[in-house]
């Protein structure tokens, strides 16, 4: 009898088993769960290469949701792309990494799909400043990463580290430094506001700003290169051709780990800190994967993968890292930073590009 | 043989092909962009369509006058220069047996196969005090220190022009390959030096094809906006590093529109201009 009983209930496990199996290849809904899946840009080239390689596949593991990672150019002309796509009902990505300003401009037209804070419990990690919201507050992106500029020197040439942004003005730097090309990118009106008008609301008027830029203006002697390609600047920096200048913390600090002769100072004004979020086209459908991904990378241990692996300053609270001081450190700093004016790159963009266009050039 | 006009449609089907390819690669963009630089700009936004002039106020300034009259200058002298240099060079070269012209040939083809950024960064690297020419010649005992030759002007102009050089060449080769050689064996019998016979009978004879090759290079200059951008100063910037930075990096199209307009009119003018000095000094 036991035997029978056992071959039967065996049996019909094996039968069991088998029209569950062939339910399973049958069925389209447990079918699109298998496919379920995201299109994720990220700035092509660095940033891509470390996420597919730490961040994605872990992702993947743990939620069962497939990424396809998209190389994103830097600049506007990705918000430009995902804008004229979602004219055309298309996303070529569903989730993108963003610039502030981007954020705001893509606000402008709706461009991002309204994230629901409830779906998105770890979004309480966050320092305040990385929630980017419409002006009616509904979220419009959750920051993904920061990063800091700072200011770098070629230790050959320069024994001890500047302290103060100071140090760009200072006569004996002559035709010695490196700066962004871009004021939507430098971020150097906002340094020149916090070293010698006691902080950025010194650019609320338009005569402050005027200010500002005489002030900046007195820059120019000493600036040999105006970069808009980072590669130019780095290889400059660590020849000794071009000793000092504004760059990355992070890959400077990657450079200075691999032997050269670079280092990064966060001045005692600050680093100039940006940031980029995580948005969702309004063209996209996959609305739920979305605020998974976002969630699943808004979690303490992820912004502390994301600094170890990546280089990049956690988005979340310092208090609930478990970076150690050096790690901290290496991405990021206690001392307050310089936070960009991104409402002014967007609300008087072409008089501070036209403006600051004749400075450099003119 | 006389040619016969056209009797039907089908005698212009040949036309269709390149009709068409003109629409769809020029026509369509060229106007699309003419559109485009009437819109009115949206600040921190994009634009919408309209038709307002705004953006061709702002352009017209002094400012980006003297930025439009250095990029029209540059690329005046970057193709005088490469006339100047490739016109003895080439030739010099029809001159060489044919085994060798072919060698010199692959070689200035093979420049051509390298990217604006590679030739960008190779200069910039040359120029540079600490791993460039100069250092050669500190060694050689021809100067005391090496010094940084980027970013400057000459560095531009350098680069530039050796982009454009093998364009240079590969234009004025055809036209001098097929020049006569009795006209400078005339010249010689006639007690002419060399170097006298090259200028006074081989540059007028090959005037059209000069000019031509000076306006192509002039043209091919005018859209550079790479090596301006690693090998010079801001001054140095030309009309097409500020159209890039509108179009890309502040996402004003309109604006980048109406400054990529009127630099194809300026030229157009240019050109023509060009063209009807050149046919008025034939009559003459």
């Amino acid at each position: 009898m036991d035997t029978i009983l056992k071959k039967h209930v065996s049996r019909r496990t094996v039968l069991g088993a088998g029209a569950l199996g062939v339910a399973m290849l049958a069925m389209p809904s447990i079918l699109r769960a298998q496919d379920k899946s995201l299109k994720i840009g990220v700035y092509g080239g660095y940033f891509k290469n470390s996420f597919d390689k730490n961040i994605f596949p872990e992702f993947t593991k743990a939620t069962g949701i497939a990424v396809e990672s998209v190389a994103e150019p830097t600049g506007e002309a990705w918000l430009v792309q995902l804008e004229q796509a979602a004219k055309a009902g298309a996303a070529p990505a569903d989730i993108s990494m963003m610039s502030q300003v981007a954020m705001i401009k893509g606000q402008s037209t709706n461009l991002w799909t309204p994230l629901d804070v409830s779906k998105l419990p770890n979004s309480k990690n966050l320092i305040d400043r990385f929630i980017n919201k419409y002006p009616d507050g509904r979220v419009a992106g959750i920051g993904a990463v920061a990063w800091y500029i700072t200011l770098v020197t070629n230790t050959d040439v320069y024994k001890e580290a500047p302290t103060s942004w100071q140090a760009l003005w200072d006569p004996a730097n002559a035709d010695k430094l490196g700066l962004l090309a871009l004021v939507s990118n430098s971020f150097l009106l906002e340094v020149t506001a916090k070293t010698f008008f006691g902080g950025t609301n010194a650019l609320d008027t338009e005569e402050g700003i005027l200010k500002v830029f005489d002030k900046l203006a007195e820059v120019k002697p000493n600036v040999r290169l105006w970069y808009r390609d980072e590669a130019q600047f780095e290889q400059a920096l660590k020849s000794g051709e071009i000793p000092m200048g504004q760059y990355y913390h992070d890959v400077t600090g990657l450079a200075a780990s691999e032997g050269h002769p670079v280092r990064s100072t966060f001045p005692k004004e600050g680093g100039i800190q940006d940031s980029g979020c995580w948005a969702l086209s309004r063209a996209s459908k996959k609305v739920d994967e979305a605020h998974i991904f976002i969630d699943y990378m808004s979690q303490p241990a992820i912004q502390a993968t994301l600094s170890r692996k990546v280089g990049t300053a956690p988005t979340v609270k310092r208090e609930l890292l478990d970076l150690n001081d050096k790690e901290f450190a290496a991405v990021s700093s206690d001392i307050e930073p310089i936070l960009p004016r991104y409402d002014l790159l967007t609300t008087k963009a072409d008089f501070l590009n036209q403006k600051w266009t004749e400075l450099i050039v003119g | 043989m006389k040619r016969e006009a056209p009797q039907s449609v089908a005698d212009y089907g040949p036309l269709f092909f390149p009709a068409g390819m003109l629409l769809v690669f020029f026509v369509v963009p060229f106007g699309t962009m003419i559109a485009v630089s009437f819109f009115q700009r949206q600040q921190g936004g994009f634009y919408t369509p309209a038709f307002v002039f705004s953006n061709y106020e702002r352009f017209l300034s002094v400012f980006f006058g003297g930025v439009l009259g250095f990029s029209l200058m540059l690329a005046i002298t970057v193709a005088i220069c490469c006339v100047v240099l490739a016109l003895p060079f080439t030739y010099l070269l029809s001159k060489l047996p044919r085994r060798l012209q072919v060698i010199w040939l692959v070689a200035l083809l093979s420049v051509l196969s390298l990217s604006e950024v590679i030739i960008g960064f190779a200069w910039s690297t040359l120029f540079s005090r600490t791993a460039g020419i100069t250092n050669i010649l500190v060694q050689l005992g021809l100067m005391k220190q090496a010094v940084a030759l980027s970013p400057s002007f000459g560095a531009v102009l350098t680069g530039m022009v050796y982009q454009a050089l093998p364009y240079t060449v590969l234009v004025l080769y055809p036209a001098l390959v097929r020049l006569d050689p009795t006209l400078m064996e005339a010249a010689r019998t006639l007690g002419s030096s060399p170097l006298r016979a090259f200028f006074n009978v081989l540059v007028p004879a090959l005037r059209n094809t000069i000019m031509a090759t000076l306006i192509m290079v002039f043209i091919f200059a005018l859209g550079s906006y790479l090596l301006p951008q690693i090998l010079g100063r801001p001054q140095h910037w030309t009309l097409s590093v500020l159209i890039t930075d509108q179009a890309i990096y502040q996402s004003n199209m309109p604006f980048a529109a109406a400054m990529a307009v009127f630099l194809v009119l300026v030229t157009l003018g240019l050109v023509a201009l060009t063209l009807l000095i050149g046919r008025k000094g034939e009559k003459a």
